[in-house]
């Protein structure tokens, strides 16, 4: 049965266009699927089960699509949920939803699938063998597991369904892939499995697919031999060519794409163009696979505190590494001396900003900067001890000098304290799958009637 | 001197999770692929990156005109030596990379 799929954009808070959104909804879509977040910002969301995105931003968008919802009379899914699909998030934005549900009047049925994994769980799974490691991932052990504040299991489209199966109006869904979220509904009705991961694919960011990327919404039409994408802002379109390359976007192998269940591959992909700003897809192929799922984690890995000084002076910009050199080797004899502590339980990393911060050892280039800035990265084993290091360091990072016969230089801070205290580093820590024998069988459903 | 930038229409790279970096080169035309799928050595830009030339995939798409590189963060997104969380700015280097005209 031919499906529409509505996108309002690539993930909520990243804003779209009003307007291609109400044509989207008057095209009258059998569902509004959007994401809401991926590991793109770094492990803290997930180290924290926080949002990365404004709680502002992300209500008053949200309220807009509820307000689609309620007038195209489908279902609404957010997947990935609060940046990193922690149950805490999904909490979060189910907070918001009811807020909303009670400012515009709207009763609802909300589904909440949840994806955060118990320690005991993943335990129990990797001494029964079912956890399996991908390519390159970290070691881990009972022990490790049991250190991680989050674990999150990549939901697919099975779970999807069984949200949608509730008689859901909105979903309310931890982490998901990408694709999950538009995948489910197609593949329910029948249509074509290829075609349904890859239009999934296309259509996950929104118009990215389009060659007017930051228009955000589009259109997917699945049916049973293919796909077809329409981005709905005006002037945007879709070509062969800007759809066949967004398979290459944040996607290490551009041919193929793993999802629960199988693997989609795009190598016999036939894109053609329906007229200046439809593609239409077919030839498409999913190969099923045993069922598993894919795990992250993430886990404290140290805690931090930075200092910022800016060096002006020509000579020091033209020996900033020589001078970090000598200051790092101060440092660490002084951090020996005066707190007692062991070399391997903290780093002192500097970087200069100007010389080589982007690219450390690989930076190929030199040029002859006016100033540079020193930017000097303490990880220590707990907060205090990370601020003691930045304030021994202070006074040597405001005053060291290159040379012994010298007058004692000044360099510049920017801000007083000079330090900043970052708090808690978190780390990926896992990249593996899962094996499970039903998909239902590590994913929480939570139904709830909310009336205004 | 001649550089990647100069032949191809853009280059641009991302973390392909947070265990992988992938590097896009899109050449725009059948003239610039062919020109930079000869000139671009596998373990040159291997040392470019630091990287084995074992770990390097590729992939010359000669339907899109692209070259694709993609392998293994040296140092997972995130981790405290991390310098580019996104590793969006390692596209600069290739990019930059001299073609040898020879």
């Amino acid at each position: 049965m031919p499906t529409r799929i509505l996108i309002p954009s690539g993930v909520l808070c990243l804003g779209f266009d009003r307007d291609a959104l109400a044509r989207g909804v008057a095209a009258r879509p059998d569902l509004i699927a959007i994401d809401g977040g991926s590991t793109d910002s770094g492990p803290f969301s997930l180290g924290t089960g926080t949002s990365k995105y404004a709680r502002s931003v992300t209500k008053s968008e949200w309220r807009e699509l509820m307000l689609a919802r309620a007038e195209a009379g489908v279902p609404l899914v957010i997947g990935t949920s609060g940046t990193c699909g922690a149950d805490s998030c999904v909490d979060w934005m189910y907070r918001i939803t009811c807020e909303l549900a009670t400012e515009l009047g709207q009763s609802l049925r909300i589904a909440r699938l949840y994806s955060g994994q118990p320690t005991a769980r993943v335990t129990r799974a990797l001494a029964d063998g079912r956890i399996t490691p991908l390519i390159p991932a970290p070691e881990i052990d009972a022990e490790a597991i049991g250190q991680m504040t989050n674990i999150v299991a990549l939901a697919g489209a099975e779970q999807i369904q069984a949200a949608l199966a509730t008689g859901a109006d909105i979903v309310i869904a931890g982490r998901t892939t990408d694709t999950a979220i538009i995948a489910a509904l197609p593949l329910a009705r029948g249509d074509h499995p290829g075609a349904a991961w890859h239009g999934a694919k296309i259509g996950e960011c929104g118009a990215l697919c389009s060659t007017n990327p930051t228009s955000g919404v589009i259109l997917v039409d699945f049916d049973e031999t293919g796909f077809t994408v329409e981005p709905l802002a005006v002037g945007a379109r879709c070509t062969p060519h800007s759809v066949s390359a967004h398979m290459l976007y944040e996607n290490s192998d551009p041919f193929v794409l793993y999802e629960p269940g199988g693997h989609l591959d795009v190598t016999a992909s036939h894109y053609e163009a329906l007229d200046g700003r439809r593609v239409r897809v077919t030839g498409s192929r999913w190969v099923p696979q045993p069922y598993t799922v894919k795990l992250e984690g993430a886990r404290a890995a140290g805690f931090q505190t930075t200092l910022i000084a800016l060096l002006r002076d020509a000579h020091y910009v033209a020996n900033a590494q020589a001078w970090v050199d000598k200051l790092h080797g101060f440092l660490a004899a002084l951090v020996s001396k005066r707190m007692g502590i062991a070399p391997e339980t903290y780093t002192l990393d500097f970087r200069l900003l100007g010389q080589n911060a982007t690219l450390g050892t690989m930076e190929n280039r030199q040029g002859a900067p006016v100033e540079i800035g020193v930017l000097l990265i303490i990880t220590a084993q707990d907060s205090e001890t990370a601020a003691e290091i930045g304030k021994l360091a202070n006074p040597h990072l405001l005053h060291y000098p290159l040379t012994e016969d010298e007058e004692l230089p000044t360099f510049a801070f920017p801000y007083s304290p000079a330090q900043s205290d970052r708090g808690t580093l978190f780390e990926f820590a896992l990249n593996h799958v899962m094996a499970l024998t039903d998909p239902m069988s590590a994913f929480r459903l939570d139904v709830t009637e909310v009336t205004p | 001197m001649t550089t990647v930038a100069d032949i191809a229409r853009k280059v641009r790279s991302k973390n392909a999770g947070p265990f992988w970096v992938t590097i896009d080169i899109f050449c725009g035309t059948a003239s610039a692929f062919n020109h930079l799928t000869a000139a671009l050595k596998t373990e040159v830009i291997a040392g470019l990156y630091q990287q084995p030339t074992q770990r390097m995939k590729r992939f010359d798409i000669a339907d899109l005109n692209v070259i694709k590189f993609s392998f293994p963060r040296p140092v997972v997104q995130g981790h405290r030596l991390d310098r580019d969380m996104h590793g969006a700015q390692w596209a600069v280097l290739l990019a930059e990379l001299p073609l040898d005209e020879g």
